[in-house]
């Protein structure tokens, strides 16, 4: 029954040989179901915040409560979900597919890294039930009320500080298998564009990681001993500790977006028939991005305080963030003019990302631009952009990415019309929740609140309903991949005729993935038919 | 693991020695600097000797001059990337 | 990176090195968050950290300088030894860092428990008592140097078990990576120290 890495080998057997494993194929899917269990209780709790704000006044938490759900929602969504999500789950399982390897660089730090996140995330929600009871300072962890607040904060943040010391390992080792362990002829404009996102994206792992890192040790060490750093009582600065949080935060928010661009790369030329359109400019505006995306962190804190001159600055530099985003839609409708287009499954989740990622990035123009930006922040205005990036960004191309390797993975092909469904149901749900807030925000509702002005109730009612279309599709879209790896068909080896690596191999992939490595002749998009 | 012969470079003893006398030299250095009074130029002294120390630990002891270009690009861009988050936070700070 | 396709096996020495260097990046930006701090409360706090610094023993740091940086020496010597086979030296220099690495600590250990005995150290009421500059310089002093004590220690038993391993074998002329990359993180720490050695002993 069971074929390729998921035949016995090695010494452990059952449950041990997947968590001991040092198979990056098998890493990967252990992240994938990790991730599934984080994100079950994180959507539940984003249900719940919907529910709550339904009406007006306390409906079904209180005020404390749900600072604590929203909280708990943005941590579990951001660390343990959106973060990690693409790198650790599709660049763990595909990249050395995709680049010609049998293993990533070091194999046992891998497995390890994966441990570190394990570990992070249980701490993280076991600081729920534990101390002071559960955090209740933002994801954002803002000093100085983490300093000061009871609530667990400390084993909070400690979660986030392993989780975070997990992606510099997993960024450390992609950067040294891309560099070291490439097949034969496999240069740096064959490797799929996929590749080249998680290359970028591994690159502001092990850049910006450790900011956060210090951040967060010094919210423990502040308060454990007071040594004063941001503590204004002590002559600290609230505003230092808001600089290098978004010094990490922001060039985060491009670990989430860049591998979802690389699936919508590698995705679209596959359904189009075609090769893809401006290789070189699609690979180094990863690289731009990577870049400039390091600059701009300030762009979160124009009403915080911070200097006139450095807002200005920040502003300036963000809106060139939006020069090679841009770059790439051009390039991926480049690419589907006049191609031979399939609507798949994974294909709709690609179209509905440019769709929605286009709407989050135009409107993050309006919260980049200073003068916009006093007006709507703190607004559900705000809340509204960053669910069309994190959720219709990086969620999309997440799921695009499950469908497209789905086959690959587990060897087996899911209901396509099931799928179709189920991407429709949570396409217009997501539109349904999210666009409103747009509307409430312009309005001046302010997020973070669990109540609101009876003027604002339509707006919500709509958003609430649209989260249960929203929960609906994806239960309905995990039960359709579930059900496909019991009884859907053999997949072959190349359901979708892609002309990269990975697709020349059986699914689901041998223990080595390669009998012989390849020797690479050809441009990863040059499809024989 | 064997190490291929063209890899390596084996650096003389009387090499790390020389380096090390360096790195003795500019530490008296930094410390007779600073108990001259200079102003703001005390800081910017203490900061390139520094720096310069760093500098001759990590081509001769950390070997970087015998690493690939590629590992010399690495560390001048982490190198770069810390300048910038202190610099663009220093748009900041002053102008308050 | 013309070598790159003709290497199959993920056991590599160029990559084992490349991923040490990654790591030190990272551990640099950690340290560069604080040193960050610093610069901000440096350039807003100049008084106080210059009567912060004033308390701090010159010698103490002076010594600390030079027996980290000849530890580097010893380091990068015993590197060199097994890589022209000659394991007694090697040893013998590996004794030597880790032995240097104690002494370091010794010293830090004095330094500290000799501030601490006269009331300041953070959250104490002999520190609060002065103003704002002297408080964060101490609380950055007590982070940064005690954030880089502990490389320090973890450098120790690192050090250790390359001692081991060198000892039995395990590395020799013809297999030294993992005690070269110690190596590297070895003067790593020593290139920390280069720097806080200046900014919290020599402000004038």
């Amino acid at each position: 029954m069971k074929s390729g890495f998921y035949e016995a080998k090695g010494k452990h057997r059952g449950i041990l040989s997947w968590i001991l494993s040092t198979d990056h194929k098998r890493i990967g899917l252990l992240y994938l179901f990790t991730m599934l269990t984080f994100t079950t209780v994180g959507i539940s709790l984003g249900s719940l915040l919907r529910l709550e704000l339904i009406a007006p006044g306390e409906t079904i938490m209180a005020a404390g409560t749900y600072n604590a759900v929203f909280t708990l929602h943005g941590v579990i969504m951001i660390f343990l979900f959106v973060i990690p999500g693409l790198p650790a789950v599709f660049g763990n399982f595909c990249m050395p597919l995709q680049i010609g390897a049998r293993e990533v660089a070091f194999p046992r730090i891998n497995l390890f890294s994966w441990w570190l996140f394990v570990a992070g995330g249980i701490i993280a929600v076991m600081s729920l039930f534990t101390g002071g009871g559960p955090i209740d300072t933002g994801w954002t962890f803002y000093a100085p009320y983490s300093i000061k607040t009871g609530t667990n904060v400390t084993l909070a943040v400690f979660g986030v500080f392993l989780i975070g010391f997990s992606s510099i390992l997993t960024g450390l080792n992609f950067i040294t298998t891309i560099h070291r362990l490439r097949a034969p002829g496999m240069n740096w404009f064959r490797l799929p564009l996929f590749s080249w996102s998680i290359y970028s994206t591994a690159w502001i792992q092990v850049l910006a990681t450790p900011i956060i890192g210090i951040t967060l040790l010094l919210i423990m060490v502040e308060r454990y001993f007071g040594i004063g750093v941001f503590d204004p009582d002590k002559g600290g600065d609230p505003i230092l500790f808001q600089h290098l949080f978004w010094i990490y935060s922001h060039p985060a928010v491009y670990v989430m977006v860049l591998p979802a661009m690389g699936v919508v790369s590698d995705i679209i030329p596959v359904f189009a028939r075609r090769t893809i359109f401006g290789y070189k400019m699609i690979a180094f505006s990863s690289l731009a991005i990577a870049l400039l995306g390091s600059l701009v962190w300030g762009h979160h804190m124009y009403t915080s305080g911070m200097s006139d001159t450095a807002k200005v600055i920040f502003s300036l530099l963000t809106f060139l963030v939006a020069i090679p985003s841009a770059i790439k839609v051009f390039n991926w409708i480049s690419t589907l003019y006049k191609g031979s287009i399939t609507v798949g499954t994974p294909l709709l989740y690609v179209l509905s990302f440019i769709f929605l990622f286009a709407i989050g990035g135009l409107t993050g123009l309006v919260n980049s631009a200073l003068a916009t930006d006093i007006h709507i922040h703190d607004t559900q205005f705000v809340v509204a952009h960053f669910h069309y990036t994190m959720f219709g960004g990086t969620a999309f191309g997440f799921v695009g990415a499950l469908h497209f390797w789905f086959p690959k993975m587990f060897g087996k092909i899911y209901s396509e019309k099931i799928a179709k469904t189920a991407w429709a149901f949570i396409f217009v749900g997501f539109n349904t929740t999210f666009f409103p807030l747009f509307m409430l925000g312009m309005n001046g509702m302010p997020r973070r609140y669990y109540d609101y002005l009876p003027q604002f109730q339509t707006g919500n009612m709509i958003a609430t309903i649209g989260s249960w279309i929203l929960v609906s599709g994806v239960v309905l879209m995990v039960v359709n991949l579930y059900r496909a790896t019991q009884k859907g068909e053999e997949a072959g080896s190349n359901p979708w005729g892609g002309a990269s690596l990975e697709w020349h191999v059986p699914s689901p992939p041998p223990h080595d993935n390669f009998d012989e490595i390849p020797v690479v002749e050809t441009k990863p998009y040059e499809f024989k038919y | 693991m064997k190490q291929k012969k063209e890899d390596i470079h084996i650096t003389g003893y009387k090499n790390y020695l020389l380096v090390w006398l360096g790195l003795m030299i500019f530490t008296v250095l930094t410390v007779a600097v600073a108990r001259i009074d200079l102003g703001s130029i005390n800081f910017l002294a203490a900061m390139l000797i520094a720096s310069f120390k760093a500098l001759l630990v990590i081509t001769f002891f950390m070997h970087l001059l015998y690493e690939q270009r590629l590992f010399k690009i690495m560390v001048f861009f982490s190198v770069v990337t810390l300048a910038i988050f202190i610099g663009l936070t220093f748009f900041d700070v002053p102008f308050r | 990176m013309n070598n790159t396709s003709t290497i199959e096996s993920h056991k590599d020495y160029i990559g084992a090195k490349m991923g040490m260097w990654l790591f030190l990046f990272t551990e640099l930006l950690l340290f560069g968050g604080l040193f960050l701090i610093y610069a901000v409360y440096r350039y807003s706090y100049h008084g106080g950290f210059q009567a912060g610094s004033g308390e701090l023993s010159t010698i103490a740091g002076t010594v600390n300088t030079v027996i980290l940086i000849t530890s580097s020496l010893t380091m990068a010597v015993s590197i060199s030894a097994i890589q022209r086979g000659n394991r007694k030296l090697c040893l013998a220099m590996l004794l030597a860092t880790i032995l240097f690495a104690a002494a370091f600590m010794v010293n830090k250990y004095f330094e500290w428990g000799a501030k601490i005995h006269h009331g300041i150290y953070p959250g104490s009421p002999e520190l609060l008592s002065n103003d704002h500059g002297t408080v964060l310089f101490y609380g950055l002093y007590y982070v940064m140097t005690g954030l880089h004590g502990l490389h320090v220690l973890v450098g120790m038993v690192l050090l250790s078990i390359m001692f081991f391993l060198v000892y039995r074998g395990r590395i020799d002329s013809t297999d030294f990576v993992k005690l070269e990359n110690s190596g590297l993180y070895w003067h790593f720490v020593d290139l920390i120290w280069i720097f806080l050695f200046p900014l919290f002993y020599l402000i004038t």
